[in-house]
Order: structure tokens, then sequence, then C-alpha cells
């Protein structure tokens, strides 16, 4: 196998608290994503996957471990080297209200992941926004209207576009559909699904979603109280789940069939006592 | 029982609304009435003290002892003064020491103020605690005395006094500019623009000051108004522009000398001086409105009418609460929108049925309408409900608050921020116990732990005496519950009521509410967009789309039978039975695929 594109080893994070006291929100935390490869981060609120993405991007420090990424190490680097890594790694933060400027309008926000890019002038730049607003199948004038004439889902994709209009090679996802409705959020994970392949993109895929994860994802990874307890391929996860915890999630998320949730219901009494 | 409107296969486009042409920064800043106002008031001040000398005949200096003290009059238009000077000439003449103080002042400020404030709120740290002491410092220095000490060491040096008050006044303007900038600096967009690659000085003149541009123009209008009074109140003194030249504060000064036999003297002066103060607050709020509007999305409000309502018969005798022809509206009532399109619905004694549809399908504001708490802007225009025997109109908000907490209860998306966090658990249940049951002490407090003890908290004593930030989100929402269940209700609505908690709590919530609802035979609406939710805890259920109800049915039915094509759509968007790796067939997929078929 290549090498990974990202790699994450032993990484933990700790954050002081009032008193002296320490909460670890990462734990000795260890995982590969390879280029072209969907992994999936599924866990509950305070389990740390959150704090995984941020450290990958530089949003939070890590207190031990190391994260690599296209073999240099990045755990330390500076406000420098992470403005020239911007063109690389993205996000897709799961609030499509919070993550674009209201008082920019779209095309403004579009163009910032490529300001870096020195080689490119202004007329190269609106190529690439109207390039990309194809894409991800947003109307061509969407680059002069500001990001309240839009609903959630367009947002999202407005948010989507802007991660991938420099070409990245990584992009972390954190919760991006958990905010839509259902059928956005088909839209939105077809769009994704699609750019990773038409891109070459790796998607680090953070979600609590169990059947979201399962749909998009090749590899699985489960954190529990800020450690891996379980990791594999997606099906495997699912359907020969190892840990009490995975098996524990499994049980308690409701499936859309009454006959079969009564049945899934009874088995979820059972292990609860 | 399954009721299927008739089918559409081609469903209503959500609208967009066209890109909007805005006109320019200053034309719309000058089609606001005031701003036009406030701009023209100040543009007559100043080229009014530009061009003293040829607009007035009269100098400022020259005195006329035999018509002192003269009303406006043909010769004078504001009268003379106490010297028989001509007022007008002298406000004139007086204006540009004024005005030019002013800015003076105001260019110290924006220089020292919004960058101190704004660079110690963007980046914190070291710099920011410094800021921090260097401005409480300047903040303790009293003002006048500050002056007044600067007035005698400089020789009465207006530009000297101007430019101390604008280093002073610094402080409160970076204070507020720090406040507003830390609030910014949180904000994903920044965040995000940062993982972009953009620098800090682009993001912090890029995202941050157009954002806060509003709350900083404001400051500066208001400290501009203060300079005038202060600049003013120098000159009062006789300390700035040195008598007998004229200026505002020391014709102030003039016209108080002569207060008791010729008023008129104080309203020229005063009046200049109130309206150039007011012209520049009134500018000040219309910058930040004409910078803000441009990306505001807009909001209206508007009040009811109660009608009598014709009475529901049309039910059956197990039936608990009857939902007749719903209809709420939203914007102008000349050209109203509906949100919610003459939806009805039955509930049986004990039963459950869940109001499934996308965000602006109107499902929350169904249940609202309930009980009278309808968000601003909307409003309930038909619909009734018969609870118990009576017949209720749903645009009578004063009768449906009788009903809240009572015979209907509540609980909420947010569990937490339904928490009041000055209070404890024990304080929130008492507070409704008391205001339905009423009793002594301990009577309330056993009701308050028979209440924790029957949503299963486990040591109930010890989360009584809890704040709501010791407790957890699942508890928070067993709390709301326990508190939805003071009053005995027949009816429990629940909006949203797992959609923020974790998977595993939601399980344990929802077995809770079936379990309340068989012990009490209480009837619960629940609203949701999660078909797992609906499968797991529903009899029935309606689907609503854009504000209408397109089908209603059984669970079993819905899942297995679904009439209407966008129920099948929706179902089918759900990624449970999907292929992993293969594209998740959207609504307008499968509506486009029934289309074809059923043309075929």
């Amino acid at each position: 196998m290549s090498a990974p594109l990202l790699s994450v080893a032993n990484l933990s994070v700790h954050f002081p608290q009032q008193r002296g006291k320490v909460f670890r929100a990462l734990h000795d935390v260890s995982f590969d994503v390879h280029a072209g490869e969907t992994v999936g981060l599924v866990g509950e609120s305070g389990s740390g996957k959150t704090t995984i993405g941020r450290v990958i991007l530089g949003m939070v420090p890590a207190t031990a471990g190391r994260v690599t990424f296209a073999a240099e190490d990045i755990t330390q680097a500076s406000r420098a080297r992470r403005r020239d890594l911007a063109r690389q790694i993205q996000v897709v933060f799961q609030d499509p209200y919070g993550s674009l400027n209201p008082a920019r309008t779209v095309g403004e926000t579009l163009a910032e992941p490529l300001l870096s890019d020195a080689a490119l002038t202004r007329a190269d730049r609106n190529a690439r926004i109207e390039d990309v607003l194809t894409r991800v199948g947003m109307p061509a004038d969407t680059a002069e209207r500001y990001p309240a004439q839009f609903s959630g889902g367009q947002r999202q994709r407005i948010a989507i576009a802007r991660a991938v209009i420099a070409r990245p090679r990584l992009v972390v996802c954190d919760e991006p559909v958990s905010a839509l409705d259902l059928s956005v959020q088909a839209q939105v994970l077809n769009l994704l699904n699609e750019l990773q392949k038409s891109m070459g993109l790796a998607l680090l895929f953070i979600s609590h979603d169990l059947t979201v994860v399962r749909h998009v994802s090749h590899r699985t990874l489960v954190l529990y109280k800020g450690e891996i307890v379980e990791r594999g391929m997606t099906e495997q996860v699912h359907t020969a789940a190892q840990h009490t915890y995975t098996r524990a999630l499994l049980a308690a998320a409701p499936v859309p069939d009454p006959t079969e949730q009564k049945r899934r219901r009874e088995a979820w009494r059972q292990q609860r006592i | 029982m399954t009721e299927a409107a008739p089918a559409i296969t081609a469903l209503p486009e959500r609208a967009t609304p066209p890109p909007l042409q805005r006109a320019s920064y200053l034309s719309r800043l000058l089609g606001r009435p005031l701003a036009l106002a406030a701009l023209l008031w100040l543009a007559i001040v100043v080229i009014g003290a530009t061009f003293a000398g040829q607009l007035s005949s009269y100098d400022p200096l020259d005195q006329d002892l035999l018509s002192i003290k003269q009303t406006p009059s043909a010769e004078h238009l504001l009268g003379t003064d106490a010297l028989g000077r001509d007022v007008l000439s002298r406000i004139l003449h007086g204006g540009l020491a004024s005005l030019f103080g002013v800015l003076q002042a105001l260019v110290v400020v924006t220089l020292i103020g919004v960058p101190l404030g704004l660079t110690a709120g963007y980046f914190g740290g070291w710099w920011d605690r410094l800021v921090v002491q260097y401005v409480s410092l300047l903040q303790a220095i009293p003002v006048i005395v500050m002056l007044l000490s600067v007035l005698s060491i400089f020789g009465q040096s207006m530009t000297a006094a101007m430019v101390t008050l604008g280093v002073i006044g610094s402080a409160g303007v970076s204070r507020v500019v720090r406040s507003v900038t830390l609030a910014v600096r949180e904000e994903l967009y920044i965040a995000a623009a940062r993982i972009s690659g953009l620098s800090d000085a682009r993001i912090i003149a890029t995202h941050v000051l157009p954002r806060i541009f509003g709350p900083v123009v404001v400051q500066l209008a208001l400290f501009a108004c203060i300079a005038v009074i202060i600049q003013a109140g120098i000159n009062f003194l006789g300390l700035g522009v040195p008598p007998p030249k004229p200026s505002w504060g020391g014709m102030v000064f003039e016209a108080s000398a002569s207060i008791s036999d010729h008023p008129w003297l104080l309203v020229p002066t005063g009046g200049v001086l109130a309206l150039t103060i007011l012209a520049f607050g009134v500018l000040g709020d219309s910058l930040r409105d004409t910078a803000v509007e441009t990306w505001a999305a807009d909001g209206a409000a508007r009040s009811i009418v109660a009608r009598t309502p014709e009475p529901v018969t049309d039910i059956g005798a197990e039936t608990v609460l009857a939902l007749r022809d719903l209809e709420i509206v939203t914007g102008e009532a000349t050209n109203p929108r509906k949100l919610v399109d003459r939806v009805s619905f039955d509930l049986k004694r004990g039963e459950t049925l869940g109001v499934v549809g996308e965000s602006g399908s109107g499902k929350t504001l169904t249940v609202l309408s309930l009980l009278g708490l309808l968000p601003a802007g909307t409003r309930v225009t038909a619909g009734r409900i018969r609870l118990d025997g009576e017949t209720i109109d749903l645009t009578d908000e004063r009768r449906l608050a009788t009903l809240r907490g009572g015979r209907i209860g509540m609980i909420f998306q947010e569990p937490m921020a339904a928490l009041d966090p000055c209070f404890t658990v024990g304080h929130h249940l008492a507070e409704v116990i008391r205001l339905h049951q009423g009793g002594s002490r301990s009577a309330v407090h056993q009701r308050v732990i028979d209440l924790l003890t029957q949503v299963r908290i486990t040591d109930p004593e010890d989360v009584s005496r809890r704040y709501p930030h010791q407790i957890s989100g699942g508890m928070a929402q067993r709390v709301g519950i326990a508190r939805a269940l003071a009053a005995e209700p027949k009816l429990l609505l629940a909006d949203e009521p797992t959609t923020a908690l974790d998977v595993t709590v939601q399980a344990e919530i929802l077995e809770l509410i079936r379990g309340l609802s068989a012990s009490r035979n209480m009837a619960v609406v629940i609203v949701t967009h999660d078909w797992g939710v609906v499968a797991d805890l529903c009899d029935r259920a309606m689907v609503l789309y854009q504000g209408r109800a397109l089908e209603t049915a059984s669970v079993l039915d819905l899942f297995e039978r679904p009439q209407h094509p966008y129920t099948k759509a929706l179902l089918a968007a759900n990624p449970h039975g999907a292929t992993p790796g293969q594209p998740l067939p959207t609504i307008e997929d499968t509506l486009r695929a029934m289309a074809a078929r059923g043309a075929a």
C-alpha cells in the first residue's frame, strides 16, 4: 500500500480546566487516510470527533502525538506554512449559516482560497468560481448574491464549493449534513461522493449518524470518550461490530420501518439491562 | 385509514429571490429622509462657516451700540447681541472653529480607538491584556480636569485640547470595538477564512471590519456629539477661542449673561448646537442601517383579531383533540403568504401522532399554533380546535394561553434552552405545580420528587437541587417532560424532542415518552423530520409539504403503502435502505422516475 496522505499518530489533546484539572478530549488516537479515500469518524457528543478535525486543520494544538500530511509533519506548522497548506487541506463545517460571512457576496467568499495563489489573475479566479458553482449545481448568478438569499442546503453547497475550489487533496467534513433536511441531505451526500470521485479527494467524514457514515465511507472509525474503540471496513463495522459501544450505538439508532424497529427496540431493551 | 390528497408528481420549486440590484451605498444613504436632512444640515453649517465672509455683510466683531439686543429683523436676520453684534454673522464665523475641533477629535479617536480595539479583540493574549489595562487607565482620568490642564499648558490651544479629548475618548471606543470584535472572531466563517489561507490583515479588513462597521460608526457618531458639547463647554468657559472672537460656546455664555432681559439670544446659538448634535447622531444611525441592509434578512410582525368559532362536531367519542382547517400566513395583510394551508387532524386518547416534514413544511408552526405560541411575523388566519368538548378559535391567543401547561403540555427541541440557568431543577417544577395545583411547601416538594421519579431520574432529591448547567442534555429533556406532566395534561406536544440529543440518549427519551403515553393514556403529537423516530414511536403520521397535509395514515400503511409520491420520495431519500457507494435517490429523482413510469 502506498504511503497515506494523512497520518495521525498517537494524538492526544488535553484542555486545561478550572483548579488544575485537565479534560482529556483525545487520548492516543492513530489512523491514516489515503488519497481518494473516505474515512468516516463516528461518535457522540464529547467523543472528541470534532477535536480531531480541528487538530488536522491547525485550529487546536496537539498535546502529544503527530499529524503527518503528504510526508510532512504539520503538527506544529507555523501560520505561514498553514496558509500554504490551506490549498491542500480544506473544511466543510456543520453550520451552513455561520460558516459564510453574511456581509460578503458568495463570489467574494469563494475567491478567498485562491488569493494565496499569485499566479491566478482576477479573470482566472472568476472562471474557477463559475466552474465550481456549476459543479455544485448552483445557478451562475450565485456569485453576486449574499448568503442570506439562499436556503440551508444551498449554503452548504456553497461551503463545499469553497472547500474544493482550490483543488485540495483532503477535505475535513465536520457533520456536513446534520443541519439539513432529508432531501437536501441526499443531494449534499451525492455531491460529496461525486466530487470525491471526479477530483480524487480524500474525505475525513465526521458524523454522529452511523447510517450516513455507512453510506459514504470506505472505512469507519468509532470514537468513544476520546479513544478509537472500533475500526474497520465500513460494512464490517456495521454488520459485525466488535466493541459493546459500537453495538449499543447501532442498536439505539431507530430505523424507518415500524415492524423492524419494533424488533430492534426489544433487542435494545435486552441489551440495555 | 388513508386520506391522500390528489397526487402531484411535480412539486413546486422553492423559489429563490432574484438577485437584488442594489444601488450604490451613497444613493441608498441619500434615499433615507433622515440621513438626507442630517447631511443637508451639516453641509449648510460647513458651507456657511467656510463662506461666512461672503454670506454675511456684517463683521462678527463689529459692535453697534445703537442697536443692541435686537430680535430678528430684515437687517439682522437673527438679531443682535448685548454689544450690538450681528448674531448670524457670529454663528457663521464661529462654526469653523467648532467643526474643525470636532473633526480633529474624531480623527484622533478613529486612528487610536478602532485599531486598538480591533487588534486587542482579534489577537487576544498579552496584547489584549495590555490594551485593556491601558484603556482602564485612560477611563479613570477625569476628562474636564485633563482638558483644563492641557489648555493652561498649551496656551489655550483648541487643537491641543481636542487631540487630548480624542486620546481619552479612544478608550471608550476601543472598548466597544474590542467587544464586538471578540464576538465576530468566534464566527465560523473567520475559521473558514483562516483555513482558506488568508492573512490576518486581510481577514480583519474583509471579514471583521464590515461586520463591526455598524457599532463602530454609531460609537463614533456618539463621540462626535460629545465632542461638540465639550468643545462648546470649553468655549463657554472662555478657554478655547479667546473672546471677543466668535465661537458657539462663547455665544452661549454671552446669551446666558443676558438671559433675563433678552432670552432670544440663546435660541439661535442653542438651536444650531442642538441641530448639529442631532445631525451627527442621526447620520451615525443611518450609516449603520444603510451598511447592514444589504445583507440582513428582514421580518415583520402583526397582531390578530379573534372571532367566535363555529363548533367542531364531526368527531368520534374517543377523540381528545380535533384540529380543523388551520391556516397560518406571513407577510403584509395585502399580500400574505400561506405557511400552513387547511391542515386538520384528529387525535384519540393515548394515541401518538407524528407530524413529518422538511424545514419550511409548517410542521412546527402547526403545533405551536395550538398553544398560541407562533413566532413574530406569522399569524393564524383560520382554524379551530375541539378539546374536551369545547371548541376554541385558534386566532384567540388569550384563550389559548390558558391551556398552556394545563390541559396541553409541551416539550422543545433544545431542552437546555427551555430551562432558566438562574434556577434549580426543583424550582422550575415547583413553579408550575404551585400555578396549577398549589399546596403546602412540603406537598409541592413531594410532587416535584414524584414527577422526577416518573421521568425515571434515579436520584430525584439530588437532581432537584441542581442547576441546569449541572445536568446533561438528556437529563434536561427529562426535566422538560416532568414539567410538561406537572398539570396532568391530556395532550403532550413535542417539537423535535430528541433532535439535539445523542442517539443513545434519544432511544431512552423515546422509550420514556412511549411509557408515559401508555400509562397515562395521554395523547402525543410529535414533530420530527426523522423517519426512524416516526417508526419507533408513532401510531399514525401526517406528512406535511409546504404547509399542506399530503397524507395521514397509520405508520404501517405509511411505510409500506405510501399513497403520495412525495411521501415515497422522502422515504427513499433516507440513506438507511440505500446501497452504499451508489447515489441516493433525491426527491426530484424519485418524482421524475415515477412521472416517467406513469407516462409510459
